[in-house]
């Protein structure tokens, strides 16, 4: 990757992390604009002055949409960086502890990577008892095996490297292989899947939330707004569903190409560009 | 004062009945030049990390000086191995100077006689070439503490001018340290060339 194309890639970067960030302080900020419910202007199509139109009860959906994806991304942050820690200790541990630790390790990965993923979060947020609570549980207990599967056959892998092994025999110190060889080595993957992390997060959120085992129905979450258009999509209220799911797709899609450019920018092989 | 390899067999996991040595003797004296030579799976590069402590001897046993080779944390082995590809000894993502710099800092003089161009410090070692890089694993084995040099067919895929060069610089510079020299070989004429004695396995 040359130079050019780094920065441009950085800049896309950046502005998908400007959007993300927009969308969410001004989800946060229209909250309680999304709970002002008036019957005079309930079930209005998208207009000017209502760009998502209204709902039953005359609420904004705009500042509903917004305030759902803001709480939304919350949760996928919060989520993401707790797998990721998760992931980042037990996969490390397997790996430089090997024996029954290692076995114990992979058991446990390879059982909650057996259990179909929707219904392993529905059974951990019924256990959370539901709410805020089960869904960050759920979600953030359900989103690490793959990566710490991952990271503990890279750490096996650099274990048995010539070039830790030479390392080791020329009396380097183990904290400063530790530093030296496998946080570089680490910190890429690392930082890719807690990005690539978050639309999964966010994606499965609104579908717990959505299939009734997650946030509850008075939170602007965009689940919550969903799986209550339904029931109107029928009478031809197609905006109820139409603009939040809309821009849920948006968002997920943003991280996704968030997590793109920052695997770009951290390839070993583009390290030196 | 040697380094010596007493009855050692050595075998993989689960290959038990197929030892990949089996009974080897070896004596290697400071200042001496032991050549080894030997077909294809005989065992010679086993042999060779086994000396210089990366592998345990199913049986038998390394003494360095009388006593048995071990390798400490946190200090230098005072025998290094040179290993057959450059390329795996060292790390994709340092830049070589920090590579080199880590059995301590490095004599400039090494680096004069190795032709290390300054400039090749701040590259990584997908930007150069194999002999290139192998002249930095070299200047990185020959720390100080370093006393015994195993070459495990260190100069086969170079070619011919660079092979010489670097022979020619590893025998003054153990000659100068009195180091021993392990070098492993399936040519013959090179080992005739630089040995003092040639063991065949």
């Amino acid at each position: 990757m040359n130079s050019n194309s780094r920065r441009a890639t950085l800049a896309l970067a950046l502005l998908a992390a400007a959007v993300l960030l927009l969308v969410t302080v001004a989800g946060t900020a229209l909250h309680d604009a999304a709970m002002v419910t008036d019957f005079s202007r309930k079930n209005l199509p998208p207009s000017l002055t209502w760009l998502f139109g209204t709902d039953w009860m005359g609420r904004d959906m705009l500042a509903r949409t917004l305030a759902g994806l803001s709480l939304s991304i919350r949760i996928g942050l919060l989520t993401a960086a707790v797998s990721a820690v998760l992931a980042l200790v037990l996969g490390v541990a397997a790996a430089a502890l090997g024996g029954w630790v290692d076995s114990v390790l992979s058991w446990v990965i390879d059982l909650f990577l057996g259990i179909p993923h929707i219904l392993l979060m529905m059974l951990l947020s019924l256990a959370f008892g539901k709410g805020f609570v089960g869904v960050v549980a759920a979600v953030s207990l359900s989103h690490w095996p793959s990566l710490a599967r991952l990271l503990r056959s890279e750490v096996l892998q650099l274990k048995n490297a010539p070039y830790i092994r030479v390392a080791e025999h020329l009396g380097v110190s183990r904290l400063a292989i530790a530093r030296r060889h496998f946080l570089p080595h680490l910190l890429p993957q690392f930082l890719t899947a807690l990005v690539l992390q978050f639309p999964h997060a966010i994606l499965h959120e609104a579908s717990i939330t959505f299939l009734g085992f997650g946030l509850s129905s008075e939170q602007p979450a965009i689940g919550v707004i969903l799986s209550e258009s339904m029931s109107y999509l029928t009478t031809g209220r197609w905006w109820l569903a139409l603009f939040p799911g809309l821009a849920l797709v948006g968002v997920v899609v943003l991280f996704a190409r968030l997590g793109d450019r920052v695997r770009a920018l951290l390839d070993p092989a583009s390290v030196h560009a | 004062m040697s380094l010596e390899g007493q009855n050692l067999t050595f075998f993989y996991p689960k290959k038990k009945h197929s030892p990949v040595l089996q009974g080897v003797d070896l004596t290697l004296e400071p200042g001496e030049r032991l050549g080894l030579s030997g077909p294809s799976g005989r065992g010679k590069s086993t042999l060779c990390r086994l000396l210089a402590g990366y592998e345990r001897p199913k049986s038998g046993q390394v003494l360095l000086d009388g006593a048995p080779l071990t390798v400490k944390r946190g200090r230098p082995n005072s025998v290094q191995l040179l290993w057959q590809n450059p390329e795996l000894a060292v790390d994709p993502l340092l830049p070589l100077g920090r590579t080199l710099a880590e059995g301590g800092p490095v004599e400039e003089r090494l680096l004069e006689a190795l032709q290390i161009r300054p400039e090749w410090l701040r590259r990584y070692p997908a930007e150069l070439s194999g002999g290139e890089l192998q002249r930095f694993c070299i200047a990185r084995a020959l720390r100080p503490a370093t006393r015994y040099l195993l070459c495990d067919e260190s100069t086969a895929m170079l070619d011919l001018i660079t092979q010489a060069q670097l022979w020619a610089f590893l025998l003054e510079e153990a000659e100068r340290r009195n180091l021993g020299l392990l070098i492993v070989s399936h040519s013959d004429a090179l080992l005739r060339r630089l040995c003092t004695r040639i063991q065949v396995l």
